[in-house]
């Protein structure tokens, strides 16, 4: 059954290669918007142990920094990119199957929710240090580059909170000083947790930091899908081109809590009324019927289409078992031969 | 004609780039200049593009290293002095170390610490970490004392699936010398008796093996015969060969130059208690550095770490007990 929804998924891959990309965009984003309610509500249920970190608000941007990115290309998710991660290709079924902590999923019940990535494929699996991953996309790009590989990007993303991490500052100048095929995608959702950006940090626009690092700089509105896209198309060319990294600055507001335990009552009244506080879902529903690209009946059946995809993942993946802590091999390397054994001898006498 | 323990490292390196072409080494002043110690001299000419300066950022060192193993490359990293690799130590703790744990995908790099005190080091330029990163799950930590040891433990290291801290001590550098490098190697994860003796195990590893030997020379003249393990990897900790010592001496000392708080001196009499508890004729003992910052003074930096004198006369106490 999995196999199935694959195939269906790679079908549907390809009918979309046919329709035009603002339409294939707003599918991945509502994908994207609607796999997420669904996790909340399975979160409210106390179906989901953890965390559920959701990324409404920020799936055109999510979405746009992927939809440009080849086989063969990485990606280094942050927290808000569902969107970004099924245009990459991550499948409803890997989210959920990671959620439920599924031995069958990538991470096999060994690391949950928004850490999950199939590094081999190119989608490296974040870990909760922010800032962090900027080197790391950085280094498989270097490896690339090493072995006479050219063509690849890297997209790697991150708040504006996590750009004030010393990790950030020490990856980007790496990626500058390297001139490295990468697109740095910088959400500005106001709020990193609760902390508003006037405590954040004090430039006047965090946009300046790029030519701080010597790297190209542009700036997107984040609620608008058709302005994500261009501006995300223009960059992930400049980077594949040899531009070296092209930061991209997108505005808008995290809709949600920071995770769904969050009811994100510090969130100023005013930002929610003002232009970031627009959901990217209506704009772009709006645009792309305005543009004759698709009805209201369309955006419908997508919906329904994309409900009946979460639920079909869904059964699969909740029926599926956890990993079995007795057949588990607890081992944390991979030479075998090296492992410390002292604990297990521990155990066995106990 | 003779080798240095630096020199093993330098040719070690140099064999790794030869033989795989997925090796490449990044660091602080590793590329023309050859490396704050010449860990790397000459080897950037002689392979082109694949010894590279990196700006001042172990964060991003070893970020970047994760990133290239992923993609099967095989990064060897030198931290100028291990003291600094705190500065990476997120990327070596949380994410090298839990890479393979986590998604099956294994972590192939060796980042190398220039560790240890030398004379004047001080504070910053003297540490031993080597029990911090053994203490994080996914890591194999190796401690060569020997010249021959730093040559062929970090030619495995290369090789290994794993990520390796490869903890070489400065003070060792230009004064441990070998007659030539050697042509096999006891694997990596094995203890080496180092010394015969019937009286006392005395556990030791990097350059503490070097004050221990001579604690043991002093004390045969009082006619004890100690003998000396060298542990080689302090994780793996092979537990086995050190039991079979106890098991032969019934009386135990731990010697290492880090700190005394937890650590491998701790780890050692932790597992020969438990695991090997009737074997002791003796409360088992160990010797440390003082639990202060490491000093400058080279009169107090002698007396804040152990040497062969305060390490003889804690095996005279040992044994009178």
């Amino acid at each position: 059954m999995a196999a199935a929804i694959k195939d269906e998924a790679q079908e549907s891959e390809k009918l979309a290669q046919s329709v035009p990309l603002p339409v294939r965009a707003y599918r991945v984003m509502l994908r994207a918007r609607i796999i997420e309610e669904k996790l909340a509500s399975l979160y409210r249920a106390g179906m989901i142990k953890g965390g559920v970190f959701l990324g409404k608000g920020q799936e055109a941007l999510s979405t746009a920094s992927t939809i440009f990115l080849r086989k063969g290309d990485i990606y280094g998710p942050c927290i808000r990119d569902q969107a970004g991660r099924l245009a990459f290709g991550d499948t409803m079924l890997d989210t959920l199957r990671t959620y439920f902590g599924s031995a069958q999923g990538p991470m096999r019940g060994r690391d949950g929710n928004i850490h999950r990535g199939r590094p081999k494929e190119g989608s490296y699996a974040m870990i909760s240090h922010l800032g962090s991953m900027m080197a790391v996309v950085g280094g498989g790009l270097y490896a690339r580059r090493l072995r006479g590989e050219t063509g690849a990007v890297g997209v790697t993303s991150i708040g504006e909170g996590g750009t004030s991490t010393g990790a950030f500052h020490e990856g980007v100048n790496f990626l500058a000083v390297e001139k490295l095929p990468v697109v740095i995608v910088v959400a500005n959702n106001q709020y990193a947790y609760s902390t508003p950006n006037s405590r954040q940090f004090a430039c006047a626009d965090l946009l300046d930091r790029a030519k701080g690092y010597g790297i190209a700089g542009h700036r997107t509105d984040g609620t608008d899908i058709m302005a994500c896209l261009e501006t995300l198309e223009h960059a992930v060319s400049a980077a594949r081109e040899g531009g070296g990294p092209q930061m991209v600055l997108a505005s808008l507001l995290r809709l949600v809590g920071h995770g769904e335990h969050d009811d994100a009552s510090y969130v100023d009244a005013n930002l929610r009324k003002a232009n970031v506080g627009r959901d990217c879902m209506e704009v772009g529903a709006q645009e792309i019927t305005e543009a004759g690209l698709a009805t209201v009946a369309d955006i419908e059946a997508w919906t329904a289409e994309a409900q009946a995809e979460v639920e079909a993942a869904l059964s699969i993946a909740q029926r599926e078992k956890g990993p079995d802590p007795n057949n588990e091999d607890w081992r944390a390397i991979s030479t075998e031969r090296l492992v410390d054994g002292c604990y297990d001898d521990e155990e066995e006498d106990a | 004609m003779s080798v240095t323990y630096l020199e093993a490292i330098r040719s070690a390196q140099e064999r790794a780039l030869e033989t795989d072409p997925r090796v490449f080494i990044y660091g602080q002043d590793v590329g023309v200049f050859g490396g704050a110690f010449k860990a790397t001299k000459n080897l950037a000419a002689a392979f082109p593009g694949r010894v590279m300066d990196a700006p001042i950022s172990e964060d991003a060192i070893v970020g970047m290293a994760i990133g290239a193993a992923i993609e099967g490359a095989r990064p060897i990293v030198e931290m100028q002095f291990a003291d600094f690799s705190t500065v990476g130590f997120n990327q070596i703790v949380n994410q090298a170390a839990t890479l393979y744990f986590r998604t099956g995908v294994s972590c192939p790099m060796v980042v190398r610490l220039p560790s240890g005190g030398t004379v004047g080091g001080g504070p910053f330029h003297s540490q031993s970490l080597e029990a911090i990163y053994a203490h994080y799950p996914g890591l194999i930590v190796m401690t060569p004392a020997t010249v021959e040891d730093a040559y062929s433990m970090l030619l495995e290291a290369v090789t290994l699936d794993d990520p390796v801290i490869f903890c070489e001590h400065k003070l060792l550098y230009y004064h441990l010398k070998a007659d030539k490098l050697p042509d096999s190697a006891m694997p990596s994860g094995k203890a080496r008796v180092a010394r015969m003796g019937r009286d006392v195990t005395l556990v030791t590893y990097s350059a503490m093996l070097h004050e221990a030997l001579q604690a043991a020379d002093e004390l045969i003249e009082e006619g004890w015969q100690i003998e000396v393990i060298d542990l080689r990897t302090v994780k793996p900790l092979d537990t086995d060969t050190i039991l079979a010592s106890v098991a032969r001496t019934g009386r135990l000392l731990a010697v290492g130059e880090a700190w005394p708080w937890g650590g491998v001196t701790a780890e050692v009499v932790a597992r020969v208690t438990s695991e090997g508890f009737g074997l002791l004729d003796a409360a088992p003992m160990r010797l440390n550095a003082k639990d202060t910052p490491i000093p400058y003074h080279p009169d107090l930096w002698a007396t804040f770490r152990p040497t062969a004198e305060t390490i003889a006369a804690r095996l005279r106490q040992l044994l009178t007990q």
